[in-house]
């Protein structure tokens, strides 16, 4: 919206130079009120979307948490859903895989993007960006699917990995121990090779006499990665990051469908969203289901903030 | 300037944000209001009934094990539409019934006019609420003299305040499956108590290592070895009181039988429909504590096991010592009918059908039916055939007599319980004594989410 209000304000160079003199603030102010009611209209789209599908909904999930049969009962369903014997290991399961995933996510994404980038045929790079990219093509469900039989040590391509690791059979390797690393493997595989896309083109971004520049002063790859390419890829792993918090406070398909493939040893209240969603459509309790997702809400935008300010997403160059 | 038309932008965009956010639950609140055009109480099927459609075709969702049921019924009654839907039955309790019942409810329309489900225990939900699921009935709906031919207390499990909510499809007692070759190769005595399957088992793994007495790696494990130790694990009283006493003696003898077979190798942690049992196990199950239905669903399988005919008897419920035999109950699936349902003679045709008709309950059905008439034919047709040794039919009927009175019908699932909280830690090596007290802290914690008080 900022964007779009600036360009407007800014004359077109050149097209001033056509006016005739007299008219040209008259002009102008049309131009851009024109251009101003364009913009509108190129954001209305996503703002009616971001009403009904965002807004809209996460209010009504307020106003639900904070009221039992249409009654105002402050923070009962609150305290309710946390005293939940469900509530503190659904919370210690999501914040493991978020933490496992986002460490092994900033860390290898950033490391492959940088690899890729430097490397010197433009084909292999190519080549690589595509192979990397081609899990995050697989809608979530069926990718989990895949990953049933990888994971099983009967049928899996990788079976001497899981014998190895001492798990011969599929209940062993879905222990809970081993959940949040399972997960945070799975969520890696499906949604890396995206990231690795976008920050190699965050490393295109990295002025080429800025590079040179570093490589005149003698500094090596490792020196240039670390003092430059590093710092200016700073905001876009921030983003990854939030986005990425995001969605992983939200785990819901993975474990739904490792729990039916488990016959039931992955627990159907693994996850929080899990726990909402049995709240909503088992106990037919939305005012705890709405609490539960508020909780979310709040614990995301906290961690979200802290991603934002620490990454400087907001900064202006 | 640019500055003043943006916020101004925003306000008025977040007054119609507010309007919006209030209009949402609104509307949802007055479509939650308006109830159905029903045709009263006092309507001839005992509930207030949607106003039917005589040629509405009626949607039926069944586990892919009763897609024949569907299939026999579209080829007898081919006038009658059917839109058929696969799910998983609920199977090991994952409450997908449930869930997408109330995903409906919330809706306000979607429901399916026929359910099958393999969960004895929906009934417990799907008959109560404010707009519950699950028709009754025997309130009119249904002939009596129809509801009368099932076997005495195959309806049970589905009967609520004495009111019947749905119709079992097939009795689903435990029976302990043997081998009777294998029983004459080794030149064993089939045991008849605990004490005597515990020895046996013993005896077996040293012996024959590699040949295996039972099973507790399905979530059905309780209902097989503690529904029919009679341990008290499983009580409801009244309509809101549950307990599970682990402490209990029978309770800690069925665990340490269980630890000390385990340790021993002959009742293993596969699932009888893994692959992997399937491969490791065809031809060394030498017995096999389980329902009725392990007859089509294993031996009498080309996928599965696949028993050679006159190998495998389905024998008597074992007992303790000196004590009477009780046994337990593996499912045994429930139809129900949605009160929602806009073509309820078409649904009663189906659920008649699917359970009491020869084309699917005798010619094709794996377990034993729930339907009287329909059993002793499916039985007869056993004995014909002669595919099992012993006496099949008297033992299997015997055995649907025993089933122990103490175990009760939650509103949550033991299997659920038993899969995420035993399973794992018995494949990590724990002993299934030790993990008592933890099975029982998270079976009272079930009960309590769902509304119970622990006794």
């Amino acid at each position: 919206m900022a964007t779009a209000q600036q360009s407007g304000a800014a004359p077109v160079p050149g097209a001033a130079s056509l006016r005739a003199p007299g008219t040209r603030t008259a002009r102008h102010g049309s131009i851009e009120r024109s251009r101003g009611r364009m913009s509108y209209l190129f954001v209305s789209g996503y703002t009616v979307l971001l009403f009904t599908f965002g807004l809209a909904p996460t209010l009504y999930a307020a106003y639900l948490s904070l009221t039992k049969e249409g009654q105002f009962v402050g923070f009962d369903n609150f305290v309710q859903v946390i005293q939940d014997f469900r509530f503190g290991p659904a919370v210690l399961h999501v914040a493991l895989f978020v933490l496992f995933w986002l460490a092994g996510l900033v860390l290898f994404v950033v490391v492959l993007s940088l690899l890729v980038h430097g490397l010197a045929s433009r084909g292999l790079s190519t080549g690589l960006r595509f192979v990397y990219y081609i899990p995050g093509a697989l809608a979530g469900a069926s990718s989990v699917m895949l990953w049933l039989f990888v994971l099983d040590p009967t049928v899996s391509p990788v079976s001497w990995v899981l014998h190895a690791m001492g798990m011969q059979t599929f209940v062993q390797t879905v222990s809970p121990a081993n959940l949040p690393v399972i997960f945070a493997i799975i969520a890696f595989w499906t949604g890396a090779g995206g990231w690795i896309v976008v920050l190699y083109g965050a490393l295109n971004n990295v002025p080429g006499e800025v590079m040179e520049a570093a490589k005149i002063d003698g500094a090596g790859r490792l020196r240039t990665a670390l003092s430059i390419q590093l710092p200016m890829m700073r905001k876009w792993i921030s983003y990854m990051a939030v986005m990425s918090l995001a969605a992983g406070t939200q785990l819901f398909v993975e474990p739904r469908i490792l729990s039916q493939a488990s016959k039931g040893v992955v627990p159907v209240d693994y996850s929080l969203n899990q726990l909402a969603y049995l709240y909503a459509f088992k106990q037919t309790d939305h005012n705890g289901s709405a609490a539960i997702a508020i909780l979310l809400l709040v614990v995301s935008l906290g961690l979200s903030m802290f991603f934002v300010i620490k990454g400087g997403l907001f900064e202006r160059d | 300037m640019s500055l003043r038309t943006r916020s101004a932008g925003r306000t008025r965009f977040g007054r119609l944000g507010l309007v919006a956010a209030l209009a949402v639950p609104a509307l949802a609140l007055s479509a939650c209001g308006g109830g159905g055009s029903g045709s009263g109480a006092d309507s001839p099927y005992g509930f207030e009934a949607e106003e039917q459609e005589a040629d509405s075709p009626i949607t039926v969702w069944v586990d892919a094990s009763r897609e024949p049921a569907v299939d026999a019924f579209t080829k007898a009654h081919p006038d009658v539409p059917v839109n058929v839907e696969t799910y998983d039955g609920g199977a090991n309790g994952s409450g997908s019934f449930q869930t997408k019942i109330t995903a409906f409810d919330q809706a306000g329309s979607g429901w399916p006019d026929v359910v099958f489900s393999t969960q004895n225990n929906d009934a417990a939900w799907a008959a109560v609420g404010q707009t519950p699921f699950a028709a009754p009935l025997d309130q009119g709906y249904f002939d009596q003299e129809f509801l009368d031919g099932f076997t005495p207390g195959a309806l049970d499990p589905t009967t609520v305040d004495g009111t019947v909510y749905g119709l079992r499809n097939d009795l689903a007692s435990v029976v302990t499956w043997y081998d009777q070759s294998l029983f004459d190769e080794f030149g064993y005595e089939v045991p008849t108590t605990w004490e005597e399957y515990e020895e046996l088992g013993k005896q077996v793994a040293e012996e024959h290592p590699g040949y295996i007495v039972g099973s507790v790696g399905d979530a059905w494990a309780p209902e097989v070895y503690f529904w029919g130790a009679k341990a008290p694990i499983n009580t409801v009283t009244g309509t809101d009181g549950f307990s599970a006493d682990m402490s209990d003696p029978t309770t800690v003898k069925m665990a340490e039988t269980l630890d000390s077979l385990i340790d021993s190798g002959s009742v293993v942690q596969d699932s009888v429909f893994d692959a992997e049992f399937v491969k490791k196990y065809t031809g060394k199950v030498l017995m096999l504590p389980g329902p009725i239905w392990f007859s089509g669903a294993l031996f009498q399988n080309a996928d599965s096991l696949d028993a050679p005919k006159g190998t495998i008897a389905a024998g008597l419920p074992l007992a303790w010592e000196g004590e009477e035999a009780a046994t337990g109950n593996v499912g045994g699936g429930t139809w129900f009918i949605s009160q929602h349902s806009k073509n309820l003679e078409a649904a009663k045709t189906f659920l008649e059908f699917v359970t009491s008709a020869d084309d699917y309950q005798v010619d094709l059905a794996p377990g034993l039916p729930a339907y009287a008439s329909a059993a002793d034919k499916w039985l007869g047709n056993q004995a014909k055939s002669g595919y099992f040794a012993g006496d099949f039919a008297e033992d299997v009927t015997t055995a649907s007599g025993q089933v122990w009175d103490g175990w009760g019908y939650p509103r949550f699932s033991q299997e659920a319980v038993f899969a995420k909280t035993v399973t794992p830690e018995l494949a990590a090596g724990k002993k299934l004594v030790d993990l008592l007290p933890d099975w029982q802290t998270a079976l009272e914690n079930e009960a309590q989410v769902n509304g119970y008080t622990v006794e």
